[in-house]
């Protein structure tokens, strides 16, 4: 695959890891968050970790969509389709297996009998919706703003046909506010931050500034390869042993510093950010979630059959809050590997194979 | 779903849609966020929709950055 195999190659990774283990001060401690789950995944399969000196800490962010879904949202959903048979709900294939609140995912009332469609792109429920005239057809809309453009043009694109049988569940969460929320854990020792490629490349560089300025954090946006992850944190080292805070694009080859000016003029249109959105495992973020626009509220699934939502209630003993922070490991959770795994997921890390405890456990993170 | 991979546009479609490919295998993409692509640029696809145009130069200058 053009554009992956040549960034996987052992000689061009290891070589900058020893220009890490160069440049590194051995008498220093760097502690890095990637925030992206996409990254945290990378990391442990290509084994980067095990390249690193010791003083150079990698800890793993919030930033995958499914974990921090709270369950709540799986649960009304879950009781929607149990009193309406009309509705047909279109997810991606990450979300099938999660549990909700109380305990049932959509993997188990597919199974009894609920007509859940597993889908690729939103353009899929588009064409579900178009064929089945006579079902009301929901999306489950999840994602960061990699995803929140491709929901937006669905619902452009859903009032173009006339579709008056798609809406969509809009579950979309933002970056800038998540990371704000950790930088702002009192107890933080956290010296710089591997920024998302893909989310970056729809909402661009100056999106992390207020982050670099007030809390003086170098920010690299990198690439999913192991060749993209490893100069990252090269950058980063770099960085903090110049005492800068810059905004730094390593994925230059994807990212332009704008953004994607017409992917965000597109979310403008059809969201709305929420005064607040619930985070599993972190608790409410103000300004952290996209809700749809009033303009398009026949689209929005929430409107349309009155969802409403329980509070969110963790497990007492689940420690997914602080390891969403970079404040622990999940070695250091009572729950893991005992009672959490990824058949019987606790907390936000397991649910999904890039949370960070579902990466220890496949990958043997120590 | 958080997934995205490298693919090259082969051909334009009405409606903003495109044939993308990748390793050998066509899909039909819609490309109403990059809609300036032309055939035979590499874009980055995720869940359906082309994000963005992937730049040689750059690419070349990241594989090159220690040598």
């Amino acid at each position: 695959m053009k554009y992956f195999d040549e960034f996987c190659d052992a000689s061009l990774v290891k070589e900058c890891a020893q220009e890490i283990n160069k440049i590194g001060d051995k008498t220093k401690q760097y502690n890095f968050m990637e925030f992206c789950g996409g990254h945290t995944h990378a990391i442990f399969r290509y084994g980067l970790n095990q390249l690193l000196p010791d003083n150079v800490n990698m800890l793993h962010g919030p930033g995958c969509p499914v974990c921090v879904l709270p369950g709540t949202r799986i649960d009304s959903m879950i009781e929607l389709l149990k009193i309406n048979s009309q509705i047909i709900l279109c997810t991606y294939a990450d979300l099938m297996r999660v549990p909700g609140q109380q305990g049932k995912s959509f993997s188990d009332i597919k199974a009894q009998g609920a007509n859940i469609k597993m889908i690729y792109s939103p353009l899929d429920a588009l064409e579900m919706a178009k064929k089945n005239p006579d079902k009301e057809i929901i999306f489950f809309a999840i994602g960061f703003e990699t995803t929140s453009p491709s929901t937006a043009m669905s619902i452009i694109q859903a009032k173009k046909l006339k579709l008056t049988n798609y809406s969509v569940f809009s579950n979309h969460v933002l970056t800038p506010p998540a990371v704000k929320h950790i930088l702002d854990a009192p107890s933080t020792s956290l010296n710089g931050f591997i920024g998302p490629g893909h989310v970056s490349v729809v909402i661009g560089l100056d999106a992390y500034k207020p982050y670099t300025d007030k809390y003086k954090q170098p920010v690299v946006i990198s690439g999913f390869t192991p060749l993209d992850l490893i100069q990252s944190i090269y950058m980063l080292v770099r960085q903090v042993n110049n005492k800068t805070h810059q905004i730094e694009n390593q994925y230059t080859r994807s990212v332009l510093p704008s953004g994607n000016l017409n992917a965000q003029k597109i979310i403008k249109e059809v969201f709305s950010i929420r005064a607040e959105f619930g985070w599993r495992g972190l608790g409410n973020i103000a300004h952290s979630g996209h809700s749809i626009n009033e303009k398009y509220s026949i689209f929005d699934s929430e409107v349309r059959f009155n969802i409403k939502f329980a509070q969110e209630k963790e497990h007492p003993h689940c420690a997914c809050g602080t390891i969403l922070q970079g404040l622990k490991t999940p070695l250091e959770c009572k729950l893991y590997k005992k009672v959490c795994n990824p058949d019987n997921p606790m907390g936000a890390c397991m649910v999904s194979s890039e949370g960070a405890c579902a990466a220890y456990f496949t990958y043997g993170g120590n | 779903m958080c997934l995205a991979v490298p693919a090259q546009i082969v051909k334009i479609n009405d409606d903003l849609m495109a044939i993308c490919e990748l390793s050998g295998i066509q899909k039909e993409i819609s490309i109403a966020l990059i809609p300036e692509v032309q055939i035979g640029d590499f874009v980055i696809i995720h869940v359906g929709y082309a994000l963005s145009k992937i730049d040689e130069d750059e690419a070349r200058k990241t594989l090159e950055m220690f040598s």
